[in-house]
């Protein structure tokens, strides 16, 4: 068997994250601005009314009452027959007033009537369990059919299964469909996962119609003799149904109302149309699919009576079982977990969307509970709601499930939700083309619709399910018959499930007209009502409005729903149109404030958004001005505090940077003041020699010649090392500042060398040293400012000079080429420079040397500037071992096209 | 009353690491009539002062090793110099390094480049010196 324990639900989570990989491709797409859905996805998307009801259900009704399947699928398909006329006009509503859901439509309709709206909710939340628990079963137990591959087994399994599959769907959607509340409501994402579903599940429909007729069969002839022979032709016979005509008929109609008026229905084929336009299209494009969907029931459910399949809603799970094809079984599987996700997906968002906008929201406005729950801004109050709500309705249809999920058929579920589901249908319709039905006929009308409906349909569905109560169902309450769930009045000429159609349809509709004559509408009831009927002339008519609302209200409240950007340009467009300057003040105009009601319900639908701008009227009423200061203050205290730590944090780190600002000051101007305090030391030391031996020979007449000599040649000497202190200082400040006057020419280096060497000969001479140079080409150049090359030279030479021992010292100066580099090296074998003091030598007036004996000559800054100079040539200055044994002073410089050769080409 | 001291009494040890200013300081003093013994850093004076105490110092501040502030520390800490007159030398002209050398211990303070008249007039008064 295809057994292994997590084969089967490891498949079910991979091809759950491909849908939602799709959709997320598809929320990308909207984000960007694009739009994915044309005709196609709309139609496919359309075709999520075929859920496992039908998937599965099909064949198990077709087996049994052979064409009785096909009725409600007769439904969808005169609707979009009908769509210019219906569906068309539902949709330039929907679009002209910014309907979010089914009863966002249904409140809107009726004078914006938040009681209407919560009855809605009730009625789509009650009705849609047995459509949810139907998907968690049918899951669950072709899950439990795959691993087992026993049928018996499947159904006790089931109910643990039901409950995993249970919290993953709500998982997924949670996922799927609340990541942001986006203020049209629409998820085109979504739309474009629930599309390929439906491709996918249509696909698997063909392929096993196939797979049984021609594998199994020898084609449809083949089928149809055997099918004749074992007597089964009555299944192709409108008597084999055992419904009458009326029956047919109260089905179909049945069938037509649920595709347009399910919660998901509505919502893919409403809310999340992209353009009335697709509807040419899918007004034949959907029936071919469902034509297709339903091709291969009948031949399925022969071949199913023929092999006797134990369980009819299984029978296309478990022919290919039986015969041994896993892969199309777990295809089978797949096309089922698609019909059920997208379902479910839809099912609970559209849902949530109005558990939110119609009856937690208006409930919290108007309690004031808002205020203790609104923690964060609205909209994140909003997802958390529609999360909770997704879980919960969930969680509804695994109840369900479990209260009655054994004793009815796929198909048996899926009838409770689609009446239920019709129920809207009445005050809809009538609603777009009679102006005079209004709120309260409606809410009688729903009332009476679903009250029949909970007895003549759910309420056996309980009594079967062994909740007790079979003699009420016998012989009706109290033993009056006339009240008996299947015989209402004695009526028995239908079936149970068309007796209850024909009785809720019929009592909704009778009050519908009959409240709707009697009671009396207010004029936001007849102007909402006109609104719809005249949906092509009134779009974009002025409403008049009652009351009055100050535009500082107006502000505020838009701005927590939709944002401060949004509202300027709205106020800035209100300017724009009645020439005036903003700030706008005052009191709003009726056509400003039907603006910022249209998009704050695009945000929370418009029954929320009547409250929140009846809330402004109102304003002499304590609670409601309440909660809307309370949530106001509160929105507001945690941006400003979100604000605030912000600034905080930013003034944090301007402190930092202040500080350490700071610091690399004090450091700067400790440096530049020891360097003024050892450029003053150095000065002052020769010229105390100076001084101290010209009084002497002033004062001493009596010295002698020598004496006197040797005391002036002193003073020359001390004024000859001022002088290179003051140039070096000078030379140094200049580079440092940026005001040296640099030329640059490409100098042969070789040159520069022999003309350095040639200045410092009498050092050289006095000192008895021994220079050797070794200067490779004559052309190789290097872009410098010759004389300032020539100080460095004569810099590094004459240093090199005084560390070398007097009489013996050697000093090499060498060029080595490197690629485009050049390597100009001073080396000498006197004491070197130790390892540790190479960087610090080049610091200013820093001198080594033996220093407990003489003090070197020079400035101490010689090398500090002969580095600068370097570097500001591009090249670099370091010191390392000499091949000599002493010290080697690097200059690196990038070559330069040797001047000579410049000369050469030029002639 | 006891006679003035004569010059002559009176060794003077002279500390820099200059040696064109050692030569002239020696030279002045010499002339002055004073016994001048010379040292280039502050660890040849303190083995000239362990040999035989001056008089008087002239001590530069700024050498290397230790440097003047670092003798002058050590010879106020010791009894054996108690009565040897310190006189610092030093180039860079700040105040707060002439508070110092008198804090450590130190009789004057003279700043390069001096006059030599002063100078020798200053040595002739912290000596008693007619």
């Amino acid at each position: 068997m295809i057994g292994q324990m997590l084969f089967v639900p490891l498949l079910a989570l991979v091809y759950l994250a491909c849908l939602f990989m799709i959709a997320a491709y598809g929320d990308r797409a909207a984000r960007l601005g694009r739009r994915l859905g044309g005709p196609w996805i709309y139609t496919l998307s359309l075709g999520v009314y075929c859920t496992t009801a039908s998937y599965y259900g099909g064949v198990g009704i077709a087996m049994e009452a052979g064409l009785a399947f096909l009725p409600i699928y007769l439904g969808p398909v005169i609707a979009m027959f009908l769509s210019p006329l219906v569906l068309y006009k539902m949709l330039r509503i929907a679009k002209a007033y910014h309907i979010t859901s089914i009863a966002d439509f249904l409140a809107a309709r009726y004078g914006k009537r938040s009681k209407l709206g919560i009855l809605v909710s009730c009625i789509a939340l009650i009705g849609v369990a047995p459509a949810i628990a139907v998907q968690l079963k049918s899951i669950a137990v072709s899950i439990n059919l795959l691993r087992s591959g026993s049928v018996h087994d499947a159904p006790a399994l089931a109910n643990d299964t039901a409950l995993y599959v249970a919290l993953g769907l709500a998982a997924f959607t949670i996922l799927f469909g609340t990541r942001q509340v986006d203020a049209t409501e629409r998820h085109q994402g979504m739309v474009l996962a629930v599309a390929f579903e439906s491709a996918v599940k249509l696909v698997v429909m063909l392929a096993v119609g196939g797979y049984v007729v021609f594998w199994l069969y020898a084609g449809p002839a083949d089928l149809s003799a055997r099918a004749e022979a074992a007597g089964l032709d009555r299944l192709l016979t409108f008597d084999g149904t055992g419904m009458s005509g009326t029956d047919w008929l109260l089905m179909a109609l049945v069938g037509g109302l649920g595709f347009l008026f399910l919660p998901r229905q509505f919502q893919v084929a409403v809310v999340e149309n992209q353009d009335p336009g697709h509807l040419t299209r899918a007004s034949w494009a959907l029936p071919a699919y469902l034509l297709l969907f339903l091709l291969f029931v009948l031949p399925i459910a022969v071949a199913g009576i023929l092999q006797e399949v134990p369980v009819p809603d299984l029978t296309i799970l478990q022919l290919p079982i039986d015969h041994g094809a896993y892969a199309l079984a777990v295809a089978v599987f797949l096309g089922g977990l698609s019909a059920a996700a997208a379902m479910v997906v839809v099912e609970t968002i559209a849902l949530a969307t109005i558990v939110s906008n119609d009856l937690v929201l208006p409930f919290l406005l108007r309690t004031g509970w808002l205020s203790v729950a609104a923690s964060a801004d609205p909209s994140r109050l909003v997802l958390l709601i529609r999360r909770l709500a997704i879980v919960l309705i969930v969680l509804g249809g695994y109840l369900f499930f479990r209260l009655v999920g054994a004793h009815l058929t796929f198909i048996e579920f899926g009838m409770l939700s689609l009446l239920a589901a019709a129920q809207f249908g009445p005050p809809i319709l009538i609603g777009m083309y009679w102006r005079d039905a209004n709120w309260i006929g409606a809410m009688i009308g729903l009332c009476l619709g679903f009250a029949v409906w909970c007895y003549t349909l759910l309420l056996p569905a309980f009594v079967t399910a062994g909740f007790g109560g079979e003699e009420l169902l016998a012989r009706g309450p109290f033993g009056i018959d006339l009240l008996s769930p299947h015989s209402l009045l004695g009526f028995r000429a239908l079936t149970p499930t068309g007796h209850a159609i024909f009785w809720s349809l019929l009592l909704n509709v009778l009050g519908l007209v009959l409240g709707s004559l009697l009671g009396h509408a207010t004029g936001l009831d007849r102007t909402q009502a006109e609104m719809f009927v005249d949906v092509w002339s009134r779009a974009d008519a002025t409403r008049m409005w009652r009351g009055e609302v100050r535009i500082r209200d107006l502000r505020d409240m838009l701005q927590r729903f939709i944002g401060p950007e949004r509202t300027a340009e709205l106020f800035a467009a209100d300017a724009r149109r009645l020439g005036v300057r903003l700030p706008l003040e005052g009191r709003a105009d009726a056509r400003l404030v039907q603006t910022a009601e249209r998009q704050l319900a695009r945000a929370v639908g418009s029954a929320s958004a009547r409250a929140l701008i009846g809330s402004m009227v109102k304003s002499e009423s304590i609670g409601s001005r309440n909660v809307m200061e309370i949530l106001d203050e509160t929105s507001q205290l945690i941006r400003y505090s979100r604000e605030l730590e912000r600034k905080s944090s930013e003034l944090e780190r301007a402190t930092q940077e202040l500080r350490e600002a700071n610091r690399r000051l004090r450091e700067v101007d400790r440096m530049k003041d020891d360097f003024m305090a050892t450029v003053s030391h150095e000065l002052r030391t020769p010229l105390t020699s100076i001084r101290a031996f010209s009084e002497i020979v002033r004062d001493n007449p009596e010295l002698t010649e020598e004496e006197r000599e040797n005391f002036l040649g002193v003073v020359t000497r001390e004024t000859e090392r001022l002088t290179r202190l003051i140039n070096d200082i000078l030379d140094l400040s200049k580079i440092e500042s940026g005001r040296m006057q640099w030329r640059s020419a490409a100098v042969s280096l070789a040159t520069a060398v022999r003309d350095a060497v040639d200045s410092v000969t009498p050092l050289l001479d006095e000192r008895k040293v021994n220079l050797t140079l070794d200067l490779g080409r004559h052309d190789l150049a290097v872009q410098a400012d010759p004389d300032r090359l020539e100080q460095v030279l004569i810099n590094l030479i004459s240093n090199a000079c005084k560390f070398v021992a007097v009489g013996k010292g050697r000093i090499q100066v060498v060029i080595v080429e490197t690629g485009d580099q050049v390597e100009l090296r001073v080396e000498d074998d006197g004491p070197g420079v130790p390892p540790g003091e190479r960087e610090a030598i080049f610091g200013k007036f820093i001198q080594l040397g033996d220093r407990l004996t003489a003090k070197p000559e020079g400035t101490g800054l010689g090398l500090s500037i002969s580095r600068q100079i370097v570097e500001a040539f591009g090249g670099t200055l370091r010191v390392e071992t000499s091949r000599l044994g002493g010290a080697a002073f690097v200059a690196t410089l990038k070559a330069a096209k040797p001047a000579v050769d410049a000369a050469d080409a030029a002639e | 009353m006891t006679a003035p001291a004569t010059a002559e009494d009176k060794r003077i040890l002279v500390v820099d690491d200059e040696p064109n200013i050692v030569m002239s300081l020696e030279f002045l003093l010499r002339k002055a009539g004073f016994q001048v013994e010379t040292a280039r850093n502050g660890r040849e004076a303190l083995d000239a002062l362990d040999r035989e105490p001056p008089d008087l110092l002239l001590l530069d501040v700024m050498m290397p090793e230790f440097d003047g502030y670092a003798v002058c520390e050590r010879i106020r800490q010791d009894q054996r110099w108690d009565r040897t007159r310190i006189v610092m030398l030093t180039a860079r002209g700040r105040e707060s390094e002439r508070a110092r050398g008198l804090a450590l211990g130190a009789d004057d303070y003279v700043t390069k480049p001096f006059s030599t008249r002063v100078l020798v007039e200053q040595v002739r008064t912290l000596l008693g010196v007619a």
